[in-house]
């Protein structure tokens, strides 16, 4: 069995030595380097763009929208977004000028040498004047106005978030050119199938004349979910002009300033409870800032919403939401995708009703917690796979969270201690997968070839983005066959060579896409034992067997698609019904100090406790869970991209913070493995879950430790002393 | 002309003098794998050793290296056969996404090589120059301890 173990990362060795090729390591001959001219202000009409007479232009390629073959549109949801603003601009940094130049410097040089005379427009900053709504939602159960008149007290509370940087490392970066008539597209993405969806549209070419290659991909996070293939559309005009490779390698400040981030939000609470803690009804409004342009905000705020209400069970639900237009950089996917912020809310509400209540957040949350049979505010019954009361009770025994607030506590009274010390809660649920009857509309596809000699290969255009997916599709593999992981590789996505598996997104890698690997593994299992006798048992009886099985071809696909679970159903119309196949589940005790004088805080434990079903590899679920508790805690405590005029003017890595070595504490993780009877091996999501709930955990730990209670983050030593105890 | 040492190789330099390390390096010298992470110094992407020191190679300028001996991710192990830091790395899942590990590897290196010692914080004292994403530092930080003590 290689399920369960911690097979080495297939991906190690080569990014271990440096021989690993991300996009700007490769060496292609002849290749231009592209640079983009951005608009200056947040809105406004081009009046005219014009070019110092005095640069050599001759020597450089330019393009603006007028260069674009097909639509002048950036395909997602909404065709709104265009890739080269035409006549209007509707955000800072939005890209109106290409130009390709042999040298790199040069190139730079000749962005500075464009100019772009604007007629300002009006620009909306605050998410709460704006007037255009890109969407909204509405979830209702039960009667909520009987449940608040059932109530015997009503708690309110507005929450805001912050938005996030993605801070990869690696920055986005593309290259394309053209190869005997194909366009090749290739760099640092998530997801190789959006990327060709839009560059069919804006090259008007069917996917035989496209060709998308992931190269080695540096972090992605959801940051490069939807950009690439803005990047992809720019790099590829300037090839296609130049009649040469170009490529276009954003720098940090670029990245940051213009690429895209979490969604700011608000969220107001109203919560109807019985005296002793149970509760009754939740009204809950949502607003979310998409930016200037539609991009994946409607699933964003989906996935949000139907996160809003948390992890418990209550009668009585309303829940209204809705992503609004300004003029700022498009927010786009981020690991979480609209969840942390909610749950951030409804977690650090319990704090509130304590204070109100007189009972403390955990006693509240264990009546209230969803349980096996629970029912959520969609109607989804949670019939199996249930871990969120075993992941609670894990993080309060190992975490000491009982007799750590006693302590604490004591040690707060004190005014002679340096510090205030806080132990805070959270507990989360997260949707694996995409939500509603998303994943029957992607109908995605992977399989598994064998090649006559005898290989054994993973077809699948998931993306290897630092989280493992290539050690775990091996390992899932082998273990559907009987073989050694070994015995597997995993095929470079490329559309030319894998069929579209979805996105790289949504902790969907291994359960749906892991779970149509395991399938079609398993058909070429029953291949091998009804044309071969069985399945092979060394590597000299694969080669005999592959030669059997392909019958004189080169090699033999075995590919299925996914097929929905008859048990979930789901009414886009109405917000009904099973909103995801399963949940995967987490608790997190934070427990931090605070310098009384300076208010820097300390995190010195963080245990965590996740029901992921199954871990396919445990190490490499551990530094997700790890690795996504810190970008919690990065937008808990440090990280706040500041906005002035529609543009984040932290966009370096100077003042713009994230978390080393020294800022993050050690870290107690807990699996919890409750099986999902649809998952490979009983697998859930993963990748999401750990950045949910560090936030509100701070926060309330924050509160235990100076009785200030914070509605919004990150909790930098000002605003802490700001606050009112 | 600017001559150095780039792990363990003579090389010469005939480019611009202010042209930053990294770039020579990277184009000149066809070492890939440093890498740049914001080319202003915060994230030690970029990290190399210059004369056993970690420095940031996006803001040297190659002629500082001038008579002076460099080394690079290349000069660890190879795929087949890594380093005792490589391998502690591998086993203990120090490298998730990838483009921070040689710079991280370059100064946990520096570290050990130089006599640090091997416990919890001076590591993460000593790494406290590169960022890293993805990992959150435990497992990186036990890679390094697991190497150290693997080498004893």
């Amino acid at each position: 069995m290689s399920v369960g173990k911690n097979e080495p990362r297939r991906d190690g060795p080569a990014k271990l030595t440096g021989r690993a090729l991300y996009l700007d390591d490769v060496n292609i001959p002849g290749c231009w380097h592209g640079v983009t001219v951005r608009s200056t202000v947040p809105h406004g009409k081009i009046k005219s763009i014009s070019y110092d007479p005095s640069f050599p232009w001759d020597e450089c390629v330019i393009v603006t929208a007028k260069d674009i073959p097909g639509k002048n549109l950036v395909a997602l949801i909404e065709a709104d977004q265009p890739l080269l603003a035409d006549g209007i601009v509707r955000h800072r940094e939005e890209a109106i000028v290409l130009i390709a130049h042999a040298d790199r410097a040069t190139a730079y040089e000749a962005a500075k040498r464009v100019k772009i005379e604007y007629e300002p427009l009006p620009p909306v900053f605050d998410m709460e004047k704006a007037d255009k709504v890109f969407k909204s939602f509405l979830i209702q159960r039960g009667d909520l106005d009987a449940g608040f008149a059932d109530a015997d007290i009503v708690v309110e509370g507005e929450y805001r978030t912050p938005s996030q940087e993605q801070a990869y490392i690696e920055n986005n970066a593309i290259a394309a050119y053209e190869e005997d008539g194909v366009l090749i597209v290739t760099g640092s993405l998530q997801c190789p199938y959006y990327v060709l969806k839009a560059m069919k549209q804006i090259f008007n070419r069917d996917e035989s004349r496209i060709r998308i290659i992931q190269t080695v991909t540096g972090g992605g996070f959801g940051g490069k979910e939807e950009y690439p293939s803005m990047l992809a559309g720019h790099a590829a005009l300037l090839a296609l002009k130049a009649g040469r490779p170009v490529k276009i390698v954003y720098d940090r400040h670029e990245d940051m300033a213009a690429t895209t981030k979490r969604h700011p939000e608000i969220v107001r609470h109203r919560t109807g409870l019985t005296k002793d803690g149970r509760l009754l009804a939740q009204d809950i409004e949502v607003i979310m800032d998409g930016g200037a342009y539609a991009t994946l905000s409607a699933v964003v705020l989906s996935r949000g919403t139907l996160h809003a209400a948390g992890v418990y069970e209550c009668p009585n639900v309303r829940v209204r939401s809705k992503v609004v237009m300004t003029h700022t950089p498009p927010n786009g996917a981020f690991r979480g995708f609209g969840a942390p912020q909610t749950l951030f809310a409804v977690e650090l509400h319990w704090e509130r009703i304590a204070d109100a209540l007189h009972i403390d957040s955990l006693t509240l949350r264990r009546k209230n917690i969803f349980k096996l049979g629970s029912t959520t505010a969609t109607g989804q019954h949670l019939l199996e796979s249930v871990g969120a009361q075993e992941c609670l009770e894990k993080t309060v025994k190992s975490s000491q969270y009982v007799s750590k607030r006693k302590e604490y506590d004591r040690w707060n009274k004190n005014p002679k201690n340096p510090t205030w010390k806080g132990i805070g809660l959270s507990v989360c649920h997260h949707g694996a997968g995409f939500t509603g009857s998303g994943e029957v509309y992607l109908a995605s596809r992977a399989g598994i070839a064998l090649t006559s000699k005898g290989e054994l290969v993973v077809l699948a255009a998931s993306t290897e983005i630092g989280q493992g997916t290539n050690t775990m599709f091996a390992q899932v593999a082998a273990d559907a066959l009987g073989a050694p992981a070994s015995w597997f590789t995993v095929e470079t996505p490329d559309t030319h060579k894998v069929p579209d598996s979805g996105p790289t997104v949504a902790s969907r890698t291994c359960m749906v896409v892991g779970g149509l690997v395991s399938r079609a593994t398993k058909e070429l299992k029953r291949a091998f034992e009804a044309e071969y006798g069985r399945v092979p048992k060394t590597p000299a009886d694969l080669k005999k067997a592959a030669f059997v099985l392909c019958k004189g071809a080169p090699a033999r696909r075995f590919e299925v698609q996914y097929e929905k679970p008859p048990e979930v159903t789901w009414d886009d119309a109405t917000y009904r019904g099973d909103a995801y196949g399963v949940y995967s589940y987490a608790a997190i005790a934070v427990d931090l100090e605070i310098d009384r004088l300076t208010y820097e805080v300390r995190v010195n434990k963080v245990t965590t406790a996740q029901d992921i079903g199954k871990a396919i590899n445990p190490l490499l679920a551990e530094g997700q869970i790890i690795g996504g508790s810190t970008q919690g805690l990065g937008w808990a405590l440090l990280e706040e991209p500041i906005f002035k005029d529609g543009v984040m003017i932290n966009s370096t890595f100077t003042n713009y913070v994230i978390p080393t070595s020294l800022d993050t504490p050690p870290f107690e993780v807990i699996l919890v493995e409750k099986p999902y009877s649809r998952g490979p091996f009983g697998a859930k999501g993963v990748g999401e879950l750990p950045m949910d709930i560090p936030g509100p955990a701070v926060a309330a730990a924050v509160k235990h430790a100076t009785g200030r209670l914070i509605p919004t983050l990150p909790h930098t030593p000002e605003r802490i002393a700001k606050a009112q105890p | 002309m600017i001559k150095l040492t780039v792990n363990g190789k003579k090389k010469s330099f005939k480019g611009a003098p202010f042209t930053r390390l990294i770039d020579a390096l990277r184009e000149d010298f066809a070492l890939t794998g440093t890498k740049e992470g914001c080319g202003e110094g915060e994230c030690g992407a970029c990290t190399v050793l210059l004369d056993g020191k970690p420095v940031n190679s996006c803001l040297i300028p190659v002629i500082q290296a001038d008579g002076h001996r460099l080394e690079t991710v290349e000069s660890m192990g190879t795929p087949e056969k890594l380093s005792k830091l490589q391998s502690g790395f591998l086993a203990c899942g120090g490298a998730q996404c990838g483009i921070c590990t040689p710079g991280m590897l370059m100064t946990a290196h520096a570290h050990l090589k130089g006599g640090g010692k091997r416990d919890d914080k001076s590591v993460r004292t000593a790494l406290a120059g590169n960022l890293c994403r993805c990992t959150g530092y435990q497992d990186i930080v036990k890679s390094v301890i697991k190497a150290a003590k693997g080498a004893k």
